[in-house]
């Protein structure tokens, strides 16, 4: 306290209150600024994050305190036909939708790109499906993938006439998966789409000026111009995208709920299945954990194989 | 659908090019006619779940007397149905609750917590931000399992007051970021001007740095509503009770029973529950347009 005085008097010539001194004394103020926030982190981020590693290690099951088993857990998930079954295709889930959404995406960005009238309300409606709820657009998505009545096999059936039975979109194991990934792909388009064009908009038009006169072609234009400037953002929203595609939750749960024959389960949802609706605390944390590998590797893949080259900060090339 | 976009996919190539275009036709081959597409695929799940929500029953299972695509005869019966028989008013409200306080508490923590990373230099600053930033890459998903045993710990289970506290976790890291890129673009000079007319910090940031981040705080608030009204995870593990649901745990859970699946009534609870968000997105697009892309900027 005497430091606070010492450091605060010769400032407070009306002589404030102690308390308004005391938050005028930086470290204090430094420390109750940062409280709230790092206190949440702390107690609902961190705290479980170490006690998932620890419960991991455990049995506990719902109602009992587990003892520390070792790695028995996770010896037991090595020969768990189900366990690789939703590594399998979490990895793919994560693949072909990641590639999916940036190809569709990043179209879609330069589409947007252009001049045309209704510019700013396409872009609004664009970021439709990414406002609402996961959930209830993935209910709609189950419905239209109902197999009695879904509009798609309307159309390919009926309307069309391309097919002569209905489309079993998730009654088999492979359907379902394209069926869910097409989902996610169509969830994920708007994001990668207005933050690409976000980035489309900071390149300077006088590269291009340069390069037509240089006489690039447009594919040259995109290859040697767009794609190499577009880098470091493309790197941060791919690092975030793998991260929320492999950790996915909702629209497996919405959707099939790991059907049929749980062969559409992700990681997340066996965790679910396992810890929650099982009960198997112990488990379900460490199914959770054995998505952390997968996790820093696709990060540091994303991040490292796609972030910033030297010659764009103006050094040379390595 | 999904035929139309991978042929068009080849197309991709050309569609940079913005300075070439001399022909009218050329234009609206690689440019109206791919962003209609995009359009009609990203819409047409609202559009299904919309018009299957004021469908009489009959119309909904009978594909071939009536055109799927249009209402012949509407009806209000699925909304009514929501709203008298089931405990769907009492959802919206908790869902309601829970978003305002998850986002009054998570504004409130982030806001203190920008202003003494931007502002007040501390040593080491820079590496809490980094911490801060970090917690933004750890998935709900790994959480979930030891954060229910931890509800449960503090007798919060079963209770929205667990998901007002719990949802911070995610829209903290996101809104410190988001302010602290506001609080950089107000001039220093601003608050070194009421240092010297003799000012506290509390009153240089009650006075001048947040009336100054108004646009930012109006992002951060707008994103951690959507982001709380949208939560999925959290609200089906900590949640039991049928009246303590939110909106989309509560659909999925207590509207979806038996074989026989109530499409009008789903497709109408999920308009009804997506429609909050969309209405307050469409007041504040820019803001949402801002946040998004500002936040990856950083």
């Amino acid at each position: 306290m005497s430091v606070t005085t010492l450091s605060s008097s010769s400032i407070a010539v009306r002589q404030p209150g102690w308390i308004v001194r005391l938050f005028d004394y930086k470290p204090f103020l430094v420390v109750m600024c940062l409280a709230p926030a790092i206190g949440l982190l702390a107690v609902f981020l961190t705290y479980p994050l170490g006690l998932g590693i620890w419960l991991a290690f455990t049995d506990t099951t719902i109602g009992r305190r587990g003892v520390f088993v070792g790695f028995e857990n996770f010896q037991y998930l090595l020969t768990d036909p189900l366990w690789w079954n939703a590594v399998f295709y979490s990895v793919v889930y994560t693949g072909i939708a990641t590639f999916g959404k940036f190809a569709l995406g990043f179209w879609l960005a330069l589409l947007l790109n252009n001049h045309f009238p209704f510019k700013s309300l396409l872009r609004a409606i664009i970021l439709l499906p990414w406002i609402v709820p996961t959930v209830l657009s993935a209910l709609a998505f189950w419905w239209i993938y109902d197999p009695q009545f879904s509009i798609i096999s309307y159309l390919l059936v009926d309307v069309l006439h391309w097919r002569s039975s209905n489309v079993d979109f998730l009654g088999s194991p492979w359907p379902a998966r394209f069926s869910l990934i097409a989902a996610n792909i169509w969830r994920g388009i708007p994001f990668v789409a207005i933050s690409l064009l976000a980035g489309l908009q900071t390149i300077s038009p006088s590269l291009y000026e340069a390069a037509m006169l240089d006489g690039a072609s447009a594919w040259q234009r995109f290859r040697y111009i767009t794609f190499p400037m577009m880098m470091p953002i493309l790197a941060i929203v791919m690092t975030f995208s793998i991260i929320f595609t492999f950790t996915d939750f909702q629209l497996v749960y919405a959707i099939t709920r790991g059907g049929p024959g749980n062969s559409t389960h992700l990681l997340a949802t066996l965790a679910f299945q396992r810890g929650i609706a099982g009960g198997e605390l112990g488990e379900g944390a460490a199914i959770a954990v054995s998505m952390i590998p997968f996790l820093v590797f696709a990060t540091l893949f994303s991040y490292f194989g796609l972030a910033r080259r030297k010659w764009q900060q103006g050094e040379s090339n390595d | 659908m999904t035929d139309t976009v991978a042929q068009s996919a080849t197309a991709a190539k050309a569609a940079p090019d913005t300075m070439a275009w001399d022909s009218g036709l050329r234009r609206l081959m690689m440019i109206y006619l791919p962003l209609g597409c995009f359009v009609l695929i990203l819409l047409f799940p609202f559009y299904w779940m919309a018009i299957t929500s004021f469908k009489p029953n009959a119309e909904l299972m009978n594909f071939k007397q009536h055109n799927p695509f249009w209402i012949s005869s509407p009806t209000l019966a699925h909304i009514k149905h929501l709203l008298f028989d089931t405990a769907y008013p009492r959802w919206l409200w908790t869902t309601m609750m829970v978003a305002i306080g998850s986002t009054t508490l998570s504004l409130i923590a982030s806001t203190l917590a920008a202003y003494a990373i931007e502002r007040l230099r501390f040593r080491g600053s820079p590496y809490v931000g980094l911490g801060i930033y970090l917690a933004y890459l750890v998935p709900p998903s790994i959480l979930f399992i030891p954060l229910a045993t931890v509800v449960v710990q503090f007798g919060l289970f079963d209770s929205p007051l667990a998901l007002i506290l719990v949802y911070p976790t995610f829209l903290v890291p996101f809104c410190t970021w988001l302010l602290i890129g506001y609080f950089k673009s107000i001039p220093y000079e601003l608050e070194e001007c009421a240092l010297v007319d003799g000012a506290t910090r509390l009153q240089i940031l009650r006075r001048i740095t947040l009336p100054l981040a108004v646009p930012g705080l109006i992002s951060a608030g707008i994103f951690s509503f959507t982001l709380s009204w949208n939560e999925f995870i959290y609200a089906l593990a900590f949640i039991q009770s049928g009246a303590n649901k939110t909106v989309p745990v509560a659909i999925l859970t207590e509207l979806v029973t038996g074989d026989v699946y109530q499409w009008g009534a789903l497709m109408a609870g999920s308009l009804l529950g997506s429609l909050p968000v969309a209405i307050f997105y469409s007041l504040f697009v820019d803001y949402y347009v801002s946040s998004l892309t500002g936040a990856v900027k950083e």
